[in-house]
């Protein structure tokens, strides 16, 4: 058994070279907890960690009640996140910890098959998977069926109603949910949707128990989390800590800048949270009263050196660009929040009057699409407005910062494309 | 007319993908529905009363008359 204190829990073996089936099991070695598994799940209080947090054992039990004879189990290992690289990194560290949480999920709300869901432009990782599911039909063909799956990469194809329109044969686009709690169908049977990292957990949980999965982390967010880090960073690297450890343990396992200017938490529909605040608890708790949460993992550092403004505007630039074009709010919304951030950037005579708007923009946009991309836009964008306040007074005097005027950026945003040149099928 | 509800009350909701920003809705339920700056409904998100007939009928010419068929009617019950 591995001991409950010691890290890393998910992260074994060199990333990059997978465990095997063989490595794989003799490492964890399979027991049978206490109770049955799904009491495991509920005291163990896993929560989703690929955005929103709900807890995995209510989805579980929801999904489990629902009707249907050929239920999916599906994997979320999309990654939209430009920022974002832990469930690459999981995968090609131990995917079979993956697989065995996706198996014993399916097992729990009787799906027969479970579809993992890898983004196309990741060839390694599509290839460590594809040995994964060879090595496992090799053993035995019982349980589940396993599919492997590479819908294309964009940032809503993560977006759980986008990856499951796109497994029911069709575009990769969100859907619009009329009723929540909303139950996602593929060819008319109900489907559960669960990110890497949840998977990972629940094969854990289901190994050593709930008390052991909860002797790292606090009460309210248990377990361990994958920490992105991006931007000011010796090495762009994920992390695994406790869910709790402050921020500033966290950049000093990764080698980051120790008093960043901010730190945008949560994905690029996260929050940027002022680099004071950097011995804050890393959990959902103690960051919501700073507007922020864990969301997936993302950790941008914005060094001293930076401009959260410009930033800021290139992320709204590319996330206007990423939108599906669907709703109008977000189509028409997104690019006009992007081009008043890109007025406020280079001054303007009525920067005032620019701001105004943006304000009124920022609450006009707010929850009015079939999905929650343009909210994280607007969360973004008002974070921004506030941690930057002084930046955007001495922008909007006629006196932009110097790092404004360089070419020289910190965070990374793919290249803009074309909107003929997007993919969603 | 049916039976007169004294409780409850209703909420006009869109479809915002298959929206495309015709502005009838907001023509024929001026109460209830405005328009953004790029033409695309604002719904009122408070349940209306179900006993606020004017507000209920003018919702129903709006769901009848969009083109694209995109919004529906949804009963909200009382809090109690």
């Amino acid at each position: 058994m591995i001991d409950a204190t010691a890290l890393p829990r998910l992260l074994h073996g060199p990333s990059g070279r997978p465990l095997t089936l063989e490595q794989h099991e003799a490492l964890f070695v399979s027991q049978t907890p206490a109770q049955s598994i799904a009491a495991e799940l509920q005291a163990s209080g896993l929560t989703g960690r690929g955005g929103a947090a709900f807890p995995t054992w209510r989805k579980a039990e929801f999904i489990a009640g629902q009707r249907g004879h050929n239920k999916f189990m599906v994997v979320n290992a999309m990654e939209g996140e430009p920022g974002s690289h832990k469930d690459r990194t999981l995968l090609s560290a131990n995917p079979h910890l993956v697989l065995d949480g996706a198996e014993i999920l399916a097992s729990l709300i009787g799906a027969k098959h479970i579809a993992i869901c890898v983004a196309r432009d990741n060839p390694t990782v599509v290839n460590h998977l594809k040995r994964a599911v060879h090595e496992r039909e090799r053993r035995s063909l019982r349980g589940p069926k396993l599919e492997l799956h590479t819908p294309p990469w964009r940032y809503v194809a993560g977006e759980e109603s986008a990856l499951v329109h796109w497994l029911d044969d069709n575009e990769s686009l969100p859907q619009y949910r009329a009723h929540r709690p909303h139950v996602l169908r593929i060819s008319h049977n109900p489907a559960m949707v669960d990110n890497t990292e949840t998977c990972a957990n629940v094969g854990l949980i289901a190994r050593f128990g709930a008390d052991w999965f909860r002797k790292l982390g606090t009460a309210e967010s248990p377990g361990t989390a994958l920490v992105s880090l991006t931007g000011a960073v010796a090495n762009q690297a994920v992390v695994e800590v406790p869910l709790g450890t402050p921020i500033s343990t966290i950049l000093a396992r990764a080698n980051a800048d120790p008093r960043p200017q901010a730190l945008l938490l949560g994905g690029y529909g996260g929050s940027w949270i002022s680099g004071q605040h950097v011995d804050t608890p890393y959990a959902n708790e103690f960051l919501r009263p700073l507007g922020a949460t864990v969301g997936a993992g993302i950790m941008v550092v914005l060094p001293r050196s930076a401009c959260g403004l410009v930033e800021t505007q290139r992320i709204v630039q590319w996330m206007a660009n990423e939108s599906a074009r669907q709703c109008g709010p977000c189509a028409f919304g997104l690019p006009s929040l992007a081009e008043d951030l890109t007025h406020l950037v280079r001054t303007t005579r009525d920067a005032e009057a620019v701001l105004r708007r943006l304000h009124e923009r920022c609450g006009l946009i707010e929850g009015r699409g079939a999905c929650h991309h343009p909210d994280g836009v607007v969360q973004l964008v008002r974070s921004a407005l506030k941690v930057f306040a002084d930046d955007l007074r001495q922008h909007m005097s006629g006196a932009p910062c110097a790092p404004s005027r360089s070419n020289q950026h910190v965070v990374k945003v793919p290249t803009l494309e074309h909107e003929e040149e997007q993919m969603w099928e | 007319m049916g039976v007169r509800r004294k409780s409850g009350g209703f909420v006009l909701k869109v479809n915002p993908i298959l929206c495309d920003g015709y502005g009838h809705c907001a023509e024929l339920a001026p109460d209830l529905v405005r328009t953004d700056e790029w033409g695309y409904p604002i719904v009122v998100a408070v349940p209306v009363p179900l006993s606020n007939l004017g507000a209920l009928a003018s919702a129903r010419y709006a769901v009848r008359g969009c083109p694209r068929k995109a919004m529906h009617i949804e009963r909200v019950a009382d809090e109690s």
